[in-house]
């Protein structure tokens, strides 16, 4: 029967799927996010990237000048031809910046403004311009103009693209050194960071030592400060006036030293979290193999444990590389006169208004930051095969003299964390050190410091609260339409392409690429440039990879089908949303809202270039502070960014164990 | 097929599959697929994982819509309408009951916002916990049942808004064996009661043999048969479907004239096949229609010495209910036979390992299927 049907009627009429309101629902929804993704990601580094491109020169044969000094016009000669006469300016004088300029009186050694001569200018092609007081002119006619009318012409310089801000950049030593001190700083952090993560994590996986939580507690602080805390408490310990300044034999902590312990502090919890779950998804079967094969501990370690764990390591190591690399609160504050890449965009930028330089900068700084972020996703992919659903999980048996070494270990740690953050808090309350040493709250007085005092600190807060609100529903909404949706294959696989970008994008980058692309006088979202609202929405693109990443494994644990079976029972998506998805998912989304707040109040770099003197931060007020040499005060306002996490984190846990009891009854039982 | 076209004569066409395609890329899923489902009907798809079944009816539920093709419900076309839009209940593998709702919200999902009130929408959900044999465990949370109660409280909401059709997609194969078989009947003894039109889709033999009125077999995105649980069994269209359903003898051969065939050297009588001569075959036969047969079958009726042939016993398991025994002649081209015997067959005609016993090939039970035709399913 099939096959006659088949034979004698005509070809079965293609189909096309009727849309419903659902359907048509969630296509908005994509365009919507898919549209977020792309004005606050995508554009923004397609500006920076085309800036740095961009070279601005001031072209001199295009402009002609006559004189007239009482005996009549001179034949027209360009200002190139003058230039060479006169040899005023050389070849790289010529290139400037966006808003260079060049006064034509400079072409004329013996110019005066009081003379009778007159002068006239033209261009010969109508592509660049010269003002007059404030009048642009970029026609091709002959402007006559008396001497002291002329003093006040400027050429502008004009635009072109190509590779010559990276041959500046490549041909300037104090520049592209960075990238060699950039990589060697990371590298050594990296090593150590890692290998003394590792130890920790092994301590606490495979040990049965005590205090286990609340080593896990205090290698979790690093996370609630700002990164340049540390650097200042290790000012505090080993600066000119340190404390313990003798223990470094003369060698200064501003400088390698001081990154280097400052990054092994704030890039340690980031490797621990990676290397304790690598050693907690290890398969107890294979030790109770190793053990029944009678292997040594020494060899069981090389051949199960580190194996094991390799994936794990690679990934912290590529992790902290990136963290390291990208940071810039610390060496700002204890880098001394050793330059790093993220640096030089603040300096390019801030210091000397090059925004081209600095974008250059941001490109060089991409490419190692891409490059540890590709490989880490990449090995990341391979981790998730190796869990078995049968494996066994290990459990380890008390060994005294083991179990003491692990003690100590982590004590050691713990004293190394706690101890930094205990100098910061104590160099806030002292006086004036080292002179005079006794407690007051003198420090707090914001008020009188450089930085903008306590209202940093609200302005801070708001942000987070912001972050965390705006963040987790643009986040999750995102993280939905990729899991949720069906159909619209490429543009759900681009989106989760972008959404996986802002881990690989450095905050300083990010920032920067935000002024080119905001302060775009073109573009119609000009208008939220220098408020609260651009702060709000980079601290959200920087942060959104983890976020995302988090909503979507709370996403993939939902059956597939409970749209199909909402779909059957005649009942809209957003029941299921809002009835089923949304209650399942409450801790997911609880913890994607404390992450963005505390990083939203720890973050510096992603802001450092879009606070305006009405939205300061605090994170940025420490730099500042710091910067203007008020210390104490700086580490002040630090601690009040780590109480404030501290207390976040009380109250969304507090928050989530009593939501979690309300809604998620059906759980544990 | 004309027994298709009379089975249930009477009821109408309720689901009319029209040459449905369904393709992923260049990989062709459902290859001109047409079906008729009748009113009242269980239906099982039946078929190897990957043989397009799921994808067939997810494509009635308007899930994943067919490429080309047409499916009409009770006379409407509902090809290209949204799930949204159709009528229909499903059950999935999973079940998709909502973890955050009790089993009594879960029934009731389907009941909200369609204008009934709470208090109708409670006796609805009351009824349907009785149905289904769980009247006291609507409060409790999913992940506090077990899961046979688990799928019946997935099948209430499915049922709950009285859809014409009812999608099972796999619906018991998460559960152990006993519960399984236990809820096989209960399932199948609802849809009676309730009559609802019923396609389930499962990769259990068993489970479709037991269950369904009729059985599609399907592979490689065609139908290869469709009938009664009967029909499939005894009277497979293909080999395939001889293969995949229950046990099948399979030995090459080659045809003779349009009702015998040559294995290895002997000569048998087999079905009408209606193949040229001389073409490559494959003989099929199950085991237990293989006869032992003892010398008194001979005496009195000649046509007994027809197929008959004498076959050495090379092993003997015990099955309980039967003895499972290999047999071997090296005429045969080197292939062994499996047959079933009972326990009585074996006592009477003295089967043991080693020795020789005659045993008959009846020819209306050997079948004989073109070899091209596919070897092994899987």
């Amino acid at each position: 029967m099939t096959q006659s049907a088949a034979t004698t009627a005509p070809a079965a009429p293609l189909i096309k799927p009727k849309t419903s309101k659902d359907d048509r629902i969630m296509a908005g929804f994509i365009l919507v996010i898919s549209l977020y993704l792309l004005v606050t990601l995508a554009f923004p580094l397609y500006a920076m990237l085309s800036k740095s491109f961009s070279t601005y020169a001031f072209d001199l044969t295009n402009f002609e000048f006559q004189v007239n000094t009482g005996d009549g016009w001179s034949e027209p000669f360009s200002a190139a031809a003058q230039n060479e006469k006169i040899q005023k300016f050389k070849p790289e004088d010529l290139v400037t910046s966006s808003d260079g300029r060049l006064a034509p009186t400079d072409l004329f050694p013996d110019f005066s403004f009081r003379s009778p001569t007159l002068y006239k200018l033209r261009q010969v092609r109508g592509d660049t311009s010269f003002l007059f007081k404030t009048d642009r002119i970029d026609d091709t006619d002959w402007h006559e103009y008396n001497s002291n009318d002329f003093r006040r012409i400027v050429i502008r310089a004009s635009a072109d693209t190509g590779l010559d801000n990276f041959r500046t950049y490549f041909s300037t030593p104090a520049l592209f050194r960075s990238i060699e001190n950039s990589l060697f700083i990371a590298f050594l952090s990296t090593i150590i960071t890692v290998s003394l993560a590792f130890g920790f994590a092994y301590a606490i996986n495979r040990s049965t030592m005590r205090f286990k939580g609340l080593f896990r507690l205090i290698a979790m602080i690093p996370i609630l400060v700002p990164s340049l805390l540390p650097g200042i408490a290790l000012v505090y310990l080993f600066g000119n006036q340190g404390m313990i300044k003798g223990l470094l034999f003369g060698e200064s902590i501003y400088g390698p030293i001081g990154i280097v312990i400052g990054s092994v502090f704030f890039t340690f919890p980031h490797a621990l979290i990676i290397i304790t779950t690598a050693l907690a998804i290890s398969d107890g079967r294979l030790y109770e193999a190793a053990t029944a094969l009678r292997t040594s501990r020494w060899r069981t370690f090389w051949t199960v444990t580190i194996p094991g764990a390799r994936y794990g390591l690679i990934s912290a190591a590529f992790v902290v590389f990136n963290l390291v690399i990208t940071d810039f609160g610390l060496p700002k504050v204890i880098g001394g006169q050793y330059n790093m890449l993220a640096v030089d965009i603040y300096k390019q930028v801030i210091g000397q208004q090059n925004f081209e330089m600095g974008a250059v900068v941001s490109v060089v700084l991409l490419i190692p930051a891409l490059l540890a972020f590709s490989i880490d996703r990449y090995v990341q992919k391979k981790q998730v095969a190796q869990l078995s659903a049968r494996s066994v999980p290990f459990s380890p048996k008390p060994h005294k003299q083991f179990d003491r070494i692990c003690l100590g270990y982590c004590t050691l740690v713990a004293i190394f964390i706690v101890g930094l953050i205990a100098v910061c808090q104590y160099a806030a309350l002292i006086k004036f050190w080292p002179y005079n040493l006794s407690l007051s709250l003198v420090n707090y007085n914001f008020k009188v410091m450089d930085g903008g005092g306590w209202d940093s600190y609200i302005n801070s807060i708001q942000l987070g609260l912001y972050t965390a609100l705006a963040g987790t529903i643009v986040v999750f909404v995102g993280a939905y339409m990729v899991e949720k949706t069906n159909g619209f294959f490429a543009t759900r696989s681009s989106f989760q392409f972008l959404a996986m970008m802002p881990m690989a994008i450095p905050g300083m980058v990010l920032g920067l690429a935000y002024i080119f692309f905001f302060n775009n006088p073109d573009n119609p979202l000009n208008g939220i440039y220098g408020t609260l609202a651009i702060m709000v929405i980079c601290t959200v693109t920087h942060f959104y990879t983890v976020s995302h990443l988090t909503a979507v494994t709370a996403l993939k644990q939902m059956d597939r089908e409970f749209e199909s079976v909402a779909a059957s029972l005649k009942q809209p998506f957003h029941k299921v949303l809002s009835k089923v998805t949304v209650p399942v998912c409450l801790p997911s989304i609880l913890d994607i809202s404390i992450y963005l707040f505390v990083n939203a109040m720890t973050t510096v770099s992603a802001v450092i270039f879009l606070y305006s003197p009405d939205t300061t931060l605090a994170s940025v007020a420490v730099l500042n502070m710091d910067d203007a040499g008020d210390v104490a005060p700086a580490a002040a306002m630090g601690m009040m960014i780590f109480y404030t996490n501290v207390g976040a984190r009380l109250i969304h846990q507090f928050v989530s164990r009593n939501l979690v009891r309300r809604t998620q009854a059906w759980r544990g039982t | 097929m004309a027994d298709q076209l009379t089975h249930k004569s009477g009821s109408n066409a309720y689901l009319q599959i029209d040459r449905l395609t369904k393709k992923f890329g260049n990989f062709v899923a459902l290859d001109s697929v047409s079906l008729e489902v009748y009113e009242g009907e269980f239906v099982c798809f039946l078929g190897p994982s990957g043989c397009g079944k799921t994808t067939l009816l997810r494509a009635i539920a308007g899930l994943d819509i067919q490429t080309s093709g047409t499916v009409r419900q009770a006379d409407v076309d509902i090809s290209a309408l949204p799930p949204y839009e159709r009528d229909f209940g499903i059950v999935f593998q999973s079940y998709a009951l909502f973890p955050n709702l009790t089993a009594e919200r879960n029934i009731a999902f389907g009941l909200e916002n369609q204008g009934l009130e709470k208090s109708a929408i409670g006796k609805r959900v009351t009824e349907l916990l009785e149905l289904v044999g769980l009247p006291d465990q609507g409060p409790k949370y999913p992940a506090q049942l077990s899961g046979g109660q688990q799928q019946r409280i997935a099948l209430a909401r499915a049922l709950a808004t009285s859809p014409g059709l009812l999608l099972l997609d796999e619906p018991l194969s998460a559960l152990d064996a006993k519960v399984r078989g236990h809820l096989r009947q209960e399932m199948k003894a609802l849809q009676r009661r309730l009559g609802v039109t019923t396609v389930m889709v499962t990769h259990d033999q068993e489970e479709a043999l037991t269950m369904a009125d009729r059985i599609v077999v399907m592979n490689h995105g065609v139908i290869e048969q469709v009938g009664t649980p009967t029909e499939i069994y005894r009277e497979p269209d293909t080999l395939f479907v001889a293969d995949f359903i229950g046990a099948m003898n399979q030995v090459s051969g080659r045809t003779n004239d349009e009702n015998s065939i040559t294995i290895g050297e002997l000569n048998f009588k087999s079905r009408a096949h209606g193949l040229a001569s001389e073409s490559e075959i494959v003989a099929a036969i199950r085991p237990e229609d293989i006869v032992p047969q003892g010398t008194e079958d001979f005496s009195n009726d000649t046509s007994n010495v027809e197929n008959s042939l004498e076959m050495e016993v090379e092993s003997m398991e015990f099955l309980g209910s039967f003895w499972r025994v290999s047999l071997n002649n090296s005429a045969l081209g080197g292939a062994s036979l499996i047959a079933d015997m009972s326990i009585n067959a074996a006592r009477r005609h003295e089967i043991d390992a080693g020795s020789t016993i005659r045993v008959k090939l009846p020819s209306e039970r050997l079948w004989v299927f073109p070899s091209a035709a596919g070897i092994k399913a899987d």
